[in-house]
């Protein structure tokens, strides 16, 4: 299902700066990140509001174009792209999810979910089957005929990131992808995102909630524009038979 | 340790083991498992207090085990602290005393302490979402208490990302 694992990373960005030019100022919201992320690494993005997570995903993207740097998206240099040459770059391998759904509202879950792997060059009857297989795996296989506005915001979330892997994306981008989520919701989107990385999907997320965040392999924070620190997380040394009871005792 | 016993002791009598066993039910794996030394040290000391009392029950080919009830005395102590509010959590966090004591005595960078305890919150979430995936959805005290573990970490994270804003 997926290409052979090669060593050429799926994303990799140097010296990437974005300066906008609002009235006159120029405002810098990326200053000069450098980011490697491997096949089937999972990277959570973090950082306080406007320290440049979102737009980095964005130039990632191709949704908003870069000033400077260099991006290379499986092996090849994505930021010389025109505006239709990103278009067919990311039907081809970029999946999006963003924090309000941003579904088709006058066009059921099925054709949502289905015109991504079609644009992609799918067959109709490759692109229904995959389809299918995504609505299942979401427990949403009997809600393909519905509208997205008679979905609950989780199922529309679930919705947005069936459609994100629709075409099986060689990266699957997020921004606050559980934003706008309340705790159950969430916990529907974690164990789908959990479950593609298992498969080896390779996942690169904005997200403040400390849950998508700790289920990364990787973690990059951001502060003013920079990379403040870019390293894994850790598995905690367990004592023998100790339990996760002394984890609430600390925080009780 | 104390009132948690008293109320178990309200709802009947019981001895050391039993007051145990009574605490890992209910609470389930996401508390820590109580020590049977402690319990008994606790027993002896509510009852130098006057709030519970022991009886000698004899035992065929065993010694005697002490059963414990609760005097008037410990109900009232039981009620008066079901009464009162409870106090919330104190911001008096060790890792704040080394952030803002550390660069005083140049040993530490307050970014490296920030970002360290970031991965460090982060590691712990990701045992409590394990430890919640292997608790059965069942016990709703022991989901609540890993939920709420879950909301202290997420706040102690958007503390450290005001921390991190400010002082570095």
């Amino acid at each position: 299902m997926w290409p052979a694992v090669t060593s050429t990373p799926v994303i990799r960005a140097t010296g990437l700066v974005k300066i906008y030019q609002t009235g006159g100022l120029p405002v810098p919201a990326v200053r000069g990140v450098d980011l490697v992320v491997e096949p089937g690494e999972f990277v959570a993005i973090m950082g306080p509001s406007g320290s440049g997570k979102s737009t980095f995903v964005h130039m990632l993207g191709g949704l908003e174009t870069r000033t400077s740097g260099e991006i290379w998206l499986d092996g090849k240099r994505a930021d010389t792209l025109s505006e239709s040459g990103w278009a067919v770059l990311r039907r081809q391998k970029v999946g999006f999810v963003f924090q309000f759904f941003n579904l088709v509202t006058n066009m059921t879950v099925a054709d949502n979910v289905e015109l991504p792997a079609l644009l992609g060059g799918a067959s109709p009857k490759h692109a229904r089957e995959r389809r299918e297989y995504l609505l299942a795996e979401l427990g949403l296989e009997e809600r393909a005929g519905a509208a997205p506005g008679q979905l609950s915001g989780g199922e529309q979330q679930r919705v947005a990131l069936a459609r994100a892997l629709a075409n099986q994306p060689r990266l699957l981008l997020a921004d606050e992808p559980t934003g706008n989520l309340d705790s159950r919701n969430t916990r529907d989107v974690l164990k789908l995102l959990g479950k593609v990385h298992r498969q080896g999907q390779t996942i690169v997320l904005v997200t403040h909630d400390a849950r998508v965040a700790s289920m990364a392999d990787r973690v990059v924070s951001l502060l003013d524009g920079q990379i403040v620190d870019d390293a894994p997380i850790a598995r905690l040394q367990r004592r023998p038979g100790g339990t996760a009871g002394d984890i609430v005792e600390l925080h009780g | 340790m104390r009132l948690p016993l008293l109320a178990l002791l309200a709802k009947e009598p019981a001895h050391g083991y039993e007051l145990k066993q009574a605490l890992e039910v209910t609470f389930g794996s996401a508390y820590p498992s109580p020590n049977i030394g402690q319990i008994y040290v606790t027993l002896g000391r509510l009852e130098k207090d006057g709030f519970v009392r022991a009886v000698d029950v004899e035992q065929s080919n065993r010694p005697n085990k002490k059963v414990y009830y609760l005097t008037a005395a410990g109900r009232e102590a039981l009620e008066a602290w079901v009464d009162e509010p409870t106090e919330g959590p104190r911001v008096r966090d060790e890792f704040f005393m080394k952030l803002v004591l550390a660069p005083l005595t140049g040993i530490a960078d307050r970014m490296a302490l920030v970002n360290r305890q970031r991965r460090h919150y982060l590691s712990l979430m990701r045992d409590l979402g394990e430890l919640a995936e292997r608790t059965d959805p069942g016990n709703r005290v022991a989901r609540l208490l890993i939920e709420g573990a879950m909301l202290h970490l997420q706040a102690d994270l958007d503390w450290l990302e005001r921390c991190q804003e400010d002082l570095t």
